[in-house]
């Protein structure tokens, strides 16, 4: 059921020990995941879209320090034990990356790879979890997947490997598939074939996908609902159509306006650097680079806020000038 | 009125694989580049297209002679490279540059920003001391001339990048190949690295063969596109008119394929879904090498090879049945 809240985050921090002094990635992130959504994640590199996820998952390393919660299907995930995670992944919640390579065993036949994560969750016999195996190669788009089943991860072309790693993932029906840039190492008519695939599980299944990506063109394709993410924080937040038609966020309106778009003559860049982790600007994180930049932008760190139809962490959002539409 | 700078006829690139098969060696041949012709103004921009493999980076590295073409001829101001002395290549080779996708790799992590800069001046011979053009380039591409003692680690991809477009101009290049310049930068910073190149081409004058899988950027900078597949160019023409009335069923496919930012038009559109990957160019398909993946394809496109014909668009494409 839509609107129905399957997985939530709140106050999310992760801290990071390098060399270098303590890193924080995550600095306090609110997202909700609602039932069989495509929820889209935009952000720039380092902005702390993979962290968030791969602590949702237990999959951080044990140098990372993680506070706040991640309730799923009512438990609470941060601070549970390794037993219980290896519980939750697979079964509630599942996650795919930009390399299917090493998501795979190469040693192993691809429907061996499914049976071992049917068995995992499921007590199933040998010949239904074959039968099983090859029902999820076929519903992902593989040609003839009894034969492929056979085979080994080295056989299957770049997109037929990721094609097989969701079906992994889809395998015990999670309430969750976090997808973090699952084609950003794709040829584009290959891309448009998996997006395909992640839509068909998400109606089919009701399984509510988590796209992660910094492609706004694939964002607009797919999503639902998106959150941008700047400097390890959620800054705007809202349904596909209101974040393209009138964003709040003075840097989601950079990112929307810096791209090419046909007939547009000249291109117009957001100005500045991406931050640095390790000695992130106070307040408002974006306003070294921030056309509307004020004092008050410098002191305490905006939170998420209703303005109109969306969510914005800009302390100015309501003095703004309206934004051009991008729809 | 305008001046032809670079004509590439029929160029083609093998690569042979040793393949270790056991006991047998086997020996396979890539066809990376195969008969590729286009020709270049002087302060044009030619975008090449295509997906992973296509040849683009071989075509790339066949006109700056940084690879020897299997065949075929590249000629640059009416000189034929191939027929040109050892010394007469390194004299001309000063006018062609290239600038690469990482700007984390391409910089050598131990030189100082300057002394990357001006070591094409120094291996040229080019006599003096190069400060004031350090300073001069560094100037050019929107950087402080301070940056000059500083190291590669101490700047973000976007200055990178710009670092390696100082080092690329510091001959004064009339030809620069620009290959996937922006794809490893952030969509913040691409658009200001894309700038940069457009006021660099309209001060200086120079031609530009961009090379990109992202297909909106292409749009935006070139005069002339070039999309291809498996090795050929199947379809070559105004920005416009490719853009506009595609051709080549490949094009078509390629244009739908690519997602706009505009939910809108993304949810309304028709879409042409290709099946399968790129075949491998180690035997890519009879007759027209998009058969495999092309819902138009008949008999004929088996057996017959299409070779590129201008269309009423004004591109060429090489299609037995062309959109248009
Ligand atoms: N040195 C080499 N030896 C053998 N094969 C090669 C070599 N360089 C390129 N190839 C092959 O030639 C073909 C064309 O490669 P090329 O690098 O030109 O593609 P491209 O269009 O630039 O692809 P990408 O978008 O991935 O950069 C590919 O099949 C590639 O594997
Ligand atoms: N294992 C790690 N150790 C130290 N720092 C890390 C680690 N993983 C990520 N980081 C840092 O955390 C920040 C956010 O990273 P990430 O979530 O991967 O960004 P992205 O939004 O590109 O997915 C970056 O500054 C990154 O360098
Ligand atoms: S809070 Fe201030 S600096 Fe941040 S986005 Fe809003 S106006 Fe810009
Ligand atoms: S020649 Fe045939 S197979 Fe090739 S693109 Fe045209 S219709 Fe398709
Ligand atoms: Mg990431
Ligand atoms: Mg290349």
């Amino acid at each position: 059921m839509m609107g129905e809240k399957v997985m939530q985050i709140r106050d999310l921090h992760v801290t990071f020990d390098t060399p270098s002094g303590p890193l924080e990635a995550v600095r306090g992130v609110d997202l909700e995941v609602e039932a069989g959504e495509l929820l889209g994640v935009v952000g720039e590199s380092g902005s702390g879209k993979s962290v968030t996820f791969l602590a949702t998952m237990g999959l951080l390393p044990t140098r990372a320090h993680v506070t706040g919660s991640v309730v799923l299907e009512g438990e609470q995930l941060i601070g549970a034990s390794a037993k219980k995670m290896r519980d939750v992944r697979g079964r509630l919640l599942s996650m795919i990356f930009q390399d299917p390579l090493s998501a795979l065993n190469p040693v192993h036949r691809i429907g061996d790879q499914i049976s071992e994560m049917l068995h995992s969750h499921q007590s199933l016999t040998r010949r239904e979890s074959e039968k099983r195996a090859i029902e999820l190669l076929d519903i992902v788009g593989i040609p003839q997947p009894a034969d492929r089943a056979r085979q080994y991860p080295h056989e299957f072309s770049g997109g037929m490997r990721q094609r097989v790693v969701i079906a992994i993932a889809i395998a015990n029906n999670p309430k969750v598939l976090i997808a973090d840039e699952p084609t950003t190492a794709l040829d584009v008519t290959v891309q448009a074939q998996i997006l395909e695939v992640i839509e068909r599980v998400q109606e089919r299944f009701g399984t509510a996908v988590v796209l992660i990506t910094h492609d706004l063109g694939v964002i607009a394709r797919v999503a639902d609902r998106v959150n941008v993410m700047y400097a390890g924080r959620n800054v705007e937040h809202g349904t596909i159509h209101s974040l393209f038609d009138h964003p709040s966020h003075p840097y989601t309106r950079g990112l929307l306006a810096s791209l090419p778009r046909a007939g547009k003559q000249r291109l117009k860049p957001i100005t500045g650097f991406p931050p640095n982790m390790l000695q992130p600007p106070s307040g408002c994180a974006f306003h070294p680079r921030c056309e509307f930049a004020a004092d008050v932008c410098r002191g305490a760190m905006p939170e998420l806020r209703q303005i109109d139809d969306l969510q914005s962490a800009c302390v100015r959002a309501k003095e703004l000038p309206r934004a051009e539409s991008f729809v | 009125m305008t001046t032809q700078l670079l004509k590439v006829t029929n160029l083609v690139k093998n690569f042979e694989l040793r393949v270790n098969n056991g006991a047998r060696r086997k020996k396979r041949i890539v066809q990376a580049v195969t008969n590729v012709s286009f020709g270049l103004e002087k302060g044009q921009t030619l975008g090449l297209v295509g997906e992973s493999g296509s040849g683009k980076t071989t075509v790339g590295r066949c006109v700056l002679r940084l690879i020897e073409p299997t065949s075929g001829t590249v000629e640059f101001e009416g000189q034929e490279l191939g027929s040109l002395k050892f010394e007469e290549l390194r004299a001309l080779r000063r006018k062609m540059q290239i600038v690469f996708q990482d700007p984390f790799a391409s910089l050598d992590p131990k030189m100082t920003v300057g002394a990357s800069i001006s070591e094409p001046l120094v291996v040229q011979g080019v006599p003096g001391d190069h400060t004031d053009k350090v300073i001069e380039l560094l100037e050019l591409v929107g950087l402080a001339p301070d940056h000059a003692q500083r190291f590669p680690h101490e700047f973000s991809g976007g200055q990178r990048q710009r670092i390696g477009v100082a080092r690329a101009l510091a001959l004064n290049p009339a030809l620069v190949v620009l290959d996937e310049p922006v794809s490893a930068l952030d969509v913040s910073i691409q658009a200001g690295v894309v700038n940069l190149f457009e006021d660099l081409q309209h001060r200086l004058g120079m031609s530009y063969i961009f090379i990109a899988h992202d297909l909106s950027v292409v749009r935006h900078i070139a005069d002339r596109v070039a999309v291809m597949y498996l090795g050929k160019i199947v379809e070559i023409g105004d920005q416009k008119a490719v853009y506009e009335k595609p051709s080549h069923p490949y094009t078509k496919a390629l244009l739908s394929a690519v997602p706009v930012p505009d939910p809108k038009s993304e949810r309304a559109r028709q879409r042409i879904m290709l099946e399968g990957d790129v075949p491998s160019p180690v035997n890519p398909p009879s007759g027209c090498r998009f058969r495999t993946r092309c819902w138009k394809a008949q008999d004929v496109c088996t057996q017959e090879e299409p070779i590129l014909m201008q269309r009423a668009s004004g591109q060429m494409s090489a299609c037995h049945f062309p959109e248009s």
